[in-house]
């Protein structure tokens, strides 16, 4: 399966990627080849098999509702870019 | 202006986001608290640092079989948490964890009756589903001409029900009235404060309208910002107004977004939904599925308490009360206890539920307050009602000793006391004011000796009013028919 260019530049937008267009030739084609191998396993037959929801054996992993530590203010802003008091500040966003 | 509701029909779903009271947040251990100093509530796992890992909290389980149960809904024995992607400054993982294709409830429905009341009329509104997600943090724009926002992500992680209602309902009474019910039944199940003013509680609308008989669903509005069950009300009222206008000019219908301004009164174009929003759903590898087994849906289920619905027939059954009465009544769980509080005290129900349906409601009403809130508590009124009874107040007086019981707490028999508003039942003193009265009065005195009923009205009033309300009036009206 090929991916179309208009594609291969909605995918780069979801995951906010600013490609260029050799970016996007190159990407798009090692995502078609991805995709294509996903093809190749969908031909199996998993009729009688059962859904994978997690690669995990386990279930009904659980924690009571009791508080815990939280971080320290200095902690918190530590990798911001920017902060204004007691908040983080970002661009504006409509 | 011509009523839309004689041509086309109304078709409204609500989603309802509804958050928990739990002591902590969903996925991690940190406080769930509102009106805390801003991000002081955070960790590594709700702030979406990188290499953590989220628990659900087994209380948010808990809370969310209590309310899929209490809505009739069938419970999944196998249910697991997704990932929705999208990007947006108070979301800082750049998803949040919700449930997609297996959602912990399903199938289950509401009974609602416009007017208050489980009555024949009562519609069976479905419930599509019930699931558990995390709430986002909070944003907030700069001033006008800034360019920057601030965020605060205390609120991330907060555990939230989504409840998905079927496009049942047909008017916006109607919606109005499955979120007082709804509201009342999460309060009853004690999962939420509830409070839409604070945003625990918050409905989004999908609406939209067709020719009456058709089945056809046209292009639906979402209608958000809604803040009050009032602005539910008006904001599909308003919507489908708008929405009908567009059907009879034969124009276009948009797939819109569009936010209820509560100044205006109207609805406001947000966006236009020009495709699916793609949020790429998958598994959340970092939690594991859940299996829900009979007996953890036995033991939630036996440990649910009375709801409105079986409580407004015990009401009706036990204390022989109208339907009405007892769907005002059991329309909270605060008034309900405060009614039966009364009751078990007093031996005239009906009386019980005049005065709390009506005063005690009345007042809560103008003063914005909650059952809680208020400084009256049962055993007053029944002190108070017993003062009725011994005749040592008037009924008439008694409205006005509730109302400062109602404001001070204070108690009836020392709000007479204080006050002077003793009922005056005594015969002598009764008599000169009835005295007075006729002299003052000789027509009218005339006009009852002849047969007109009204002058007798009309003579009570004046003695009433010379004492200032405080005569016993059954003894009154005998004073004036012996004495005319
Ligand atoms: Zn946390």
């Amino acid at each position: 399966m090929k991916l179309s260019m208009e594609e291969v530049e909605h995918v780069a937008l979801l995951a906010r990627l600013a490609l260029s267009e050799e970016e996007k030739e190159r990407f798009g084609a090692q995502l078609s080849s991805i995709l294509e191998y996903a093809d190749r396993i969908n031909q199996l037959d998993t009729t009688r098999v059962d859904p994978t929801y997690h690669v995990l054996p386990l279930q009904n992993v659980s924690r009571l509702d009791e508080r815990g530590a939280t971080l320290a203010p200095d902690d918190v802003f530590q990798n911001a870019p920017d902060r204004d008091g007691s908040y983080f500040r970002v661009p504006r966003i409509l | 202006m011509a009523g839309y509701n004689d041509r086309y029909e109304v078709v409204i779903g609500l989603e309802v986001h509804v958050e928990l009271h739990t002591r902590t947040k969903a996925f991690c251990s940190c406080p769930n608290e509102f009106g805390s100093e801003p991000n002081t509530n955070v960790c590594p796992v709700c702030m979406g640092l990188p290499g953590v890992l989220p628990v659900i909290n087994r209380t948010v389980l808990e809370y969310a079989l209590r309310a899929g149960l209490a809505l009739n809904c069938e419970i999944a024995s196998f249910s697991k948490f997704d990932r929705k992607n999208y990007y947006y400054p108070d979301l800082p993982k750049n998803y949040q964890i919700s449930q997609y294709d297996l959602p912990l409830c399903r199938n289950g429905y509401l009974d609602v009756a416009v007017d208050g009341g489980e009555r024949p009329g009562a519609r069976r509104i479905g419930i599509t589903r019930v699931h558990m997600e995390e709430d986002a943090g909070k944003l907030m724009h700069g001033e006008a001409g800034t360019d920057y926002s601030l965020v605060d992500v205390n609120r991330c992680g907060v555990p939230l029900l989504e409840i998905v209602s079927e496009p049942d309902l047909r008017t916006p009474e109607e919606a109005r009235a499955y979120l007082e019910k709804l509201k009342a039944i999460l309060e009853y199940i004690d999962i939420s404060d509830c409070k839409m003013e604070e945003g625990s509680l918050r409905c989004d609308a999908n609406i939209s309208v067709r020719p009456v008989g058709s089945t056809v669903l046209n292009p639906k509005s979402e209608v958000k910002n809604m803040n009050s069950f009032r602005a539910v009300q008006h904001a599909l009222a308003g919507e489908a107004e708008r929405l009908s206008a567009i059907l009879a000019e034969g124009g276009q219908f948009l797939l819109e977004t569009r936010g209820w301004d509560e100044a205006s009164g109207l609805t406001v174009q947000m966006r236009i939904k020009e495709e699916a929003s793609d949020y790429r759903y998958f598994p959340d590898p970092d939690l594991v599925p859940l299996v829900i087994g009979p007996e953890l849906i036995d033991r939630v289920r036996s440990e649910l308490p009375e709801l409105p619905a079986a409580k407004q027939q015990r009401f009706m059954a036990n204390y022989g009360l109208p339907a009405y009465d007892a769907g005002v009544l059991t329309g909270s769980r605060a008034l309900a206890d405060f009614y039966e509080a009364c009751v078990a005290a007093y031996h005239d129900q009906k009386v019980v539920s005049n005065w709390v349906m009506g005063e005690f409601l009345k007042l809560l009403k103008a003063h914005n307050l909650e059952v809680a809130a208020s400084r009256l508590t049962p055993s007053h009124l029944v002190a108070m009602l017993k003062l009725i009874d011994q005749g040592t107040i008037s009924g008439k007086i008694a409205k006005t000793i509730f109302e400062e019981m109602f404001l001070s707490g204070g108690r009836p028999e020392e709000i007479v006391k204080a006050r002077g508003l003793v009922q005056i039942s005594d015969e002598g003193e009764l008599g000169a004011v009835v005295r007075q009265v006729l002299e003052d009065h000789p027509g009218v005195a005339e006009d009852y000796r002849n047969g007109k009923e009204k002058a007798l009205t009309f003579l009570v009033g004046q003695v009433m009013k010379a004492t200032r309300g405080q005569a016993n009036p059954q003894l009154v009206n005998r004073l004036i028919k012996e004495r005319v």
